[in-house]
This record gives C-alpha cells, sequence and structure tokens, in this order.
C-alpha cells in the first residue's frame, strides 16, 4: 500500500515552485509571468502546510494565511500597474518593457 | 477559552511596536485629511507627513537603551532596531521634504504619495524589530508593495509605470525565493523564530550539514539580496531607479536598503550563525563581484540617475564586505555607513530634484554643462555630495568606508579590503567627471528653470550637515552603532 509522506508533499512542492520559476524566465506575458510566480508562492504554500503538519506545529499554518493576504495584496496592486502601463503602450508583453536600459 | 486570551494578552506590548504603530496610524489618517484636501493643495500633506515622521523620532527616541520585546518574541525595539529606525525616517524625512517641489513641476500633484512614503517606512521599521520570519516577511511586503506603487507613481510618464511595473513582476519574484527559503528553515528547525533557529541549530549541529538549511540560507539571502540590489540580483536597480519619480528613487537607494541589511544581518547572526563559514565564503564573492560590476558600468552611464543607480549598488557592495567580517566594527560600520550613505545619496538626489526640467530629459552629463557656473551654491551641494560618495576625508563616506574596511582587515581579509579600496579609486573616475562637466564645461543652458523650493534646500541643508557631522565627528555616532549590534 502506498503511502503519502511528508517527503512526497515536498516533492511536489518544489516541481511547482520550479515550474513556477521556468515559467517567470521564459514567458513573455507580463499576466502570464504573474501567474507563475503565484504558482511560486502557492508552491511555497504547500510545503508549508506539509511541513506544518509534520512538525505536529501551528506556525506554518499561520504563515500561509500572510502569504496568501500578501500575495492578494500584490494581486491588486501588480494589475494596476499593469493597466496604467497597457494604456501607454497597448500592449503587456515583456519584450516591450524597452524603454529603461544601458 | 479565557485562559488563551490571557495568555494572549500577557504577550502583548504596545511599546515594542510603537513607533511603527504611531506612524502607520499617522499615514491612516493622513490619507483620510487627502481626501478632504481640495486636488493639487497636497503640500499641506507634505508637511504634516514629516510632522508625523518627527512625532515617531520621538517615540523612537524612548526606546534607546530601553529595549522593549513583545509578541511572544515577534518584535524586539532593540537599540539596533532604534538605529535602524532613525536612518529611515532621516531617509523619508528627506525625500518627503523634496517631493513636494517634484510633483508640481511634474503636475501630478497627488496626496496619496506621502501616506504612502511613510507605509514603506512603517514596513522598513518592521524588518528591522523583527525577530520572527513572519514579522520580518510582513514588513518586507508592506514595504515593497508600498514602493511598488510609488515606483510606478508618475501614472501619465511611461518610463515611471515601465520602472513600478519591472520592480513589481521582479521583486514578486524574489519574494517567492525569500517565502521558500524560509519555508526550508522552518521544516529543518521547525519554528520561525529567528533566535530559536540560531538555538536548535547549535543544539543539533548535524543539521547544518542537513542540504535543507544550506539551500534555505541560500533561498533566503536571495530575497535579501535581491532587496539590496547584489549582483547577480541587481539587474533592475538601473532600470526602477532610473524610471521612478526622483524622490522615490531616492528613498529606494537608502531606505529599503537599509531595512533590508537589518533584517539580513539579524537573520545570518542570531539565527544562522551556524552557517557562518557558508555565508561568509558566499557574501565575499558576492561583494567583490557587486562593487566591481556596480563601479565598472557607472563609468559609462551619462544619465545621472542611472550612475547614481551603479553607484548605489557598488555602495551595497561596499557594505557587504561588514557583513563578511562580521565582527562589531564591520558590523556597527554597516550601521554607521547606511546612516551616511542616506545623507550623501539623498542630498545629491535632492540637487537632482531641483536641477531637473519637466520630465527629467536633461539630467544626463551634458545637461549638468556649465551647472557650476550658473548655479554656483546648488554645484558645491553636489560637490559635497560626491566627494562624500567616493569616500574624500573629511565626509561621511570617507568615516564609514573607514570602519567597515578597518573591520575587514581586523577579521583578516586582507584582499576583501584591497579590492574594496581598488574599487573607491574605480569610483572616483565617474563622480570626478561630474564635477569636471559642472566647472569645466561651457554651457548652452541658462538653467531658468531651477527655482529654489523650501522643502528641497532644507533637505539639501539637512544633509549637507549631516554628511559633514558624520565626517568630522563621528566617534559619538559610531559608538551609538556599537551599542546598537548584537
Amino acid at each position: 500500500m502506498f503511502t503519502v509522506t511528508v517527503h512526497h508533499y515536498l516533492v511536489v512542492s518544489a516541481i511547482l515552485f520550479s515550474l513556477g520559476t521556468i515559467g517567470v524566465l521564459t514567458r513573455r506575458n507580463a499576466i502570464v509571468v504573474f501567474m507563475c510566480i503565484e504558482l511560486m508562492l502557492n508552491g511555497v504554500n504547500l510545503s508549508f502546510i506539509a511541513l506544518s503538519h509534520f512538525l505536529g506545529n501551528m506556525d506554518g499554518q499561520v504563515f500561509v494565511f500572510f502569504v496568501m493576504t500578501v500575495a492578494a495584496a500584490e494581486a491588486a496592486v501588480g494589475l494596476a500597474l499593469m493597466i496604467a502601463f497597457f494604456k501607454h503602450k497597448e500592449s503587456i508583453d515583456v519584450e516591450d518593457f524597452n524603454l529603461l536600459k544601458w | 477559552m479565557e485562559n488563551l486570551v490571557q495568555t494572549a494578552m500577557q504577550n502583548v506590548n504596545f511599546a515594542a511596536i510603537m513607533p511603527s504603530l504611531v506612524l502607520s496610524c499617522c499615514a491612516m489618517v493622513l490619507l483620510l485629511v487627502n481626501v478632504f484636501l481640495p486636488r493639487g493643495k497636497s503640500s499641506l500633506v507634505s508637511w504634516l507627513s514629516v510632522g508625523a515622521l518627527v512625532i515617531t523620532g520621538f517615540f523612537c527616541l524612548g526606546a534607546w537603551n530601553d529595549p522593549r520585546f513583545g509578541f511572544a518574541g515577534h518584535v524586539a525595539l532593540d537599540n539596533f532596531a532604534t538605529f535602524f529606525n532613525f536612518t529611515f525616517l532621516i531617509a523619508a524625512g528627506l525625500s518627503i521634504l523634496m517631493s513636494d517641489g517634484f510633483l508640481k513641476r511634474e503636475e501630478f500633484n497627488v496626496g496619496e504619495y506621502y501616506p504612502l512614503i511613510l507605509f514603506t517606512t512603517a514596513g522598513a521599521m518592521w524588518m528591522a524589530s523583527g525577530t520572527d520570519m513572519m514579522t520580518i516577511f510582513l514588513g518586507l511586503e508592506v514595504l515593497s508593495v508600498s514602493l511598488y506603487v510609488l515606483a510606478g507613481f508618475l501614472r501619465n510618464r511611461v518610463d515611471s509605470n515601465e520602472a513600478g511595473l519591472k520592480y513589481f513582476l521582479l521583486g514578486a519574484f524574489s519574494t517567492g525565493f525569500l517565502l521558500y527559503g524560509i519555508a526550508l528553515i522552518y521544516g529543518v528547525t521547525g519554528t520561525t523564530n529567528v533566535a530559536d533557529i540560531g538555538i536548535y541549530l547549535s543544539a543539533n549541529p548535524a543539521e547544518l550539514s542537513n542540504p535543507l538549511t544550506v539551500a534555505g540560507m541560500l533561498l533566503l539571502s536571495t530575497g535579501f539580496l535581491f532587496k539590496i540590489a547584489v549582483a547577480p540580483f541587481h539587474m533592475w536597480t538601473p532600470d526602477v531607479y532610473q524610471g521612478a519619480p526622483t524622490p522615490i528613487t531616492a528613498f529606494m537607494s537608502a531606505g529599503p536598503k537599509a531595512a533590508a541589511f537589518a533584517a539580513f544581518m539579524r537573520i545570518l547572526t542570531l539565527g544562522l550563525g551556524g552557517l557562518q563559514d557558508e555565508w561568509t565564503s558566499l557574501l565575499w564573492i558576492l561583494a567583490v563581484l557587486t562593487m566591481t560590476i556596480g563601479n565598472v558600468i557607472a563609468i559609462y552611464q551619462t544619465n545621472l540617475k542611472r550612475m547614481l543607480a551603479y553607484s548605489s549598488i557598488a555602495h551595497a557592495g561596499y557594505a557587504l564586505v561588514g557583513i563578511v567580517a562580521a565582527n562589531e566594527i564591520g558590523m556597527s560600520g554597516i550601521l554607521f555607513y547606511m546612516l551616511a550613505y542616506t545623507f550623501m545619496n539623498l542630498g545629491a538626489f535632492a540637487v537632482l530634484v531641483l536641477a531637473g526640467k519637466k520630465g527629467e530629459e536633461n539630467l544626463t552629463l551634458e545637461g549638468f554643462a556649465g551647472f557650476g557656473y550658473k548655479k554656483p551654491l546648488l554645484a558645491v551641494a553636489m560637490t559635497i555630495f560626491l566627494f562624500s560618495l567616493m569616500g574624500v576625508p573629511p565626509m561621511a563616506g570617507f568615516v564609514g568606508k573607514f570602519y567597515i574596511f578597518s573591520g575587514a582587515i581586523k577579521a583578516g581579509y586582507i584582499w576583501l579590503a584591497v579590492i574594496a579600496m581598488l574599487n573607491s579609486a574605480v569610483s572616483l573616475y565617474y563622480y570626478l567627471r561630474v564635477m569636471v562637466y559642472m566647472y569645466f564645461k561651457e554651457s548652452g543652458e541658462d538653467f531658468g528653470w531651477v527655482t529654489m523650493n523650501v522643502g528641497a534646500v532644507v533637505s539639501i541643508v539637512l544633509a549637507i550637515i549631516g554628511v559633514l557631522y558624520l565626517g568630522i565627528l563621528p566617534e559619538g555616532i559610531m559608538e551609538m552603532a556599537k551599542s546598537a549590534i548584537f
């Protein structure tokens, strides 16, 4: 009988985190990049919850609440910034962030 | 249930969070005040927010040599936090003073700007006084989210939008790494409290070689090194610094950087002291890389905001030398250096605020040609700040570098100190070049747009006083810095 241990959760969360990281580095649309960042944060949340259950300690679960709150605040600010940018450039492609460079 | 409430209340100690509490309350009140003010009348808010910072300063003063702890070990308002709190307050105060004229010139005089700076400062205070990963993380996010908005604040300027968006995407990205690092360290030690992590790791030395601990330390460092703008995580800095409103750039280069240093130092020394060999060798390499990249690329810049951005990367490298040294003089040197850097960098940016036209197209080396003849007083102020950034005695920058580098030599990192000094020599080139343009080039401009504005002039004068005071009489402040470290 296959039992799910904390290691499995950690592996899944590491995979989620890596997928998010790869997405941030390869995707070109700012909203998709932001979604990938959310994926990374949720990967971290999964490890927090798994570890919290494994350690029998509530700190990790409390941390997850804060991470979710912060992610919501970031989404609000980030989407507003994207709208402001879109008004000027009619695009939110990361390639179009090209005004500032050396 | 009643027992639970009692235990919870015993741990609450509002005295431990008083400065940041007062500051956040003032910021919220100012947001409300702003609603009832007619549009474009936000100068009042700017003076009120300076008042809020002064009030907060008095609360900080009360906490000096009177450490307070509270919230079940989540917050410690010790001397370390208080010293950094003053640095944040000075950075916020100087940048608010120069903001009023700037916002009027850019025709975007919106009062929400000032409460956002106050929230950023409150977040920085949480970071400096946080003794639990949770508090530090929340402080970091309060600081970052407000800064994302501030960097993109000039909604009608596309470079500001771009700066805000870049800062947001990369900042959120680095938050992910920071959190993953915290999660891994939590998994190993079973706690998020910085001091408990240190206690656990010294009681179980076997865990120090656990790959999860080392990976956690590396990921956590990534998050902080991003905020400090250390190479190779510095790529956002020049773009964001150039595009953001100039007073915000000035604030960003001093306040949040100092906050990240504060939290990073606390975590490294108290929490991960057992891994000192690992993080020392890591930061040794990064410090050299950061100084060199910052100084060498700064040579090629023609835009002054961008040049100061690379110079701020280089200065972050100098300050990292103090963490590598990890002894009393190196660590307290960082505290001193952050304060000195706040004065000199905000002063330099205040001059840029006054010298810029609307849209700031003219903040280039060419645009500064002949500035010394047309606006001699401002040029002298700029010269003082640039000399201080170079590290020429008797300016604050020299003393700061002197303490940090002598810390490195005492700890046996002779080569690191030599490389740092060579880098300071390289930096002479691009700082002196600004002066060459100011004093030795003919100018086609009459600089008629430079009008003195009370706030910016006050901030320049305060910055000059700070730079000279810290440069000529550093002992008193250095003694305070020494009593502030752990």
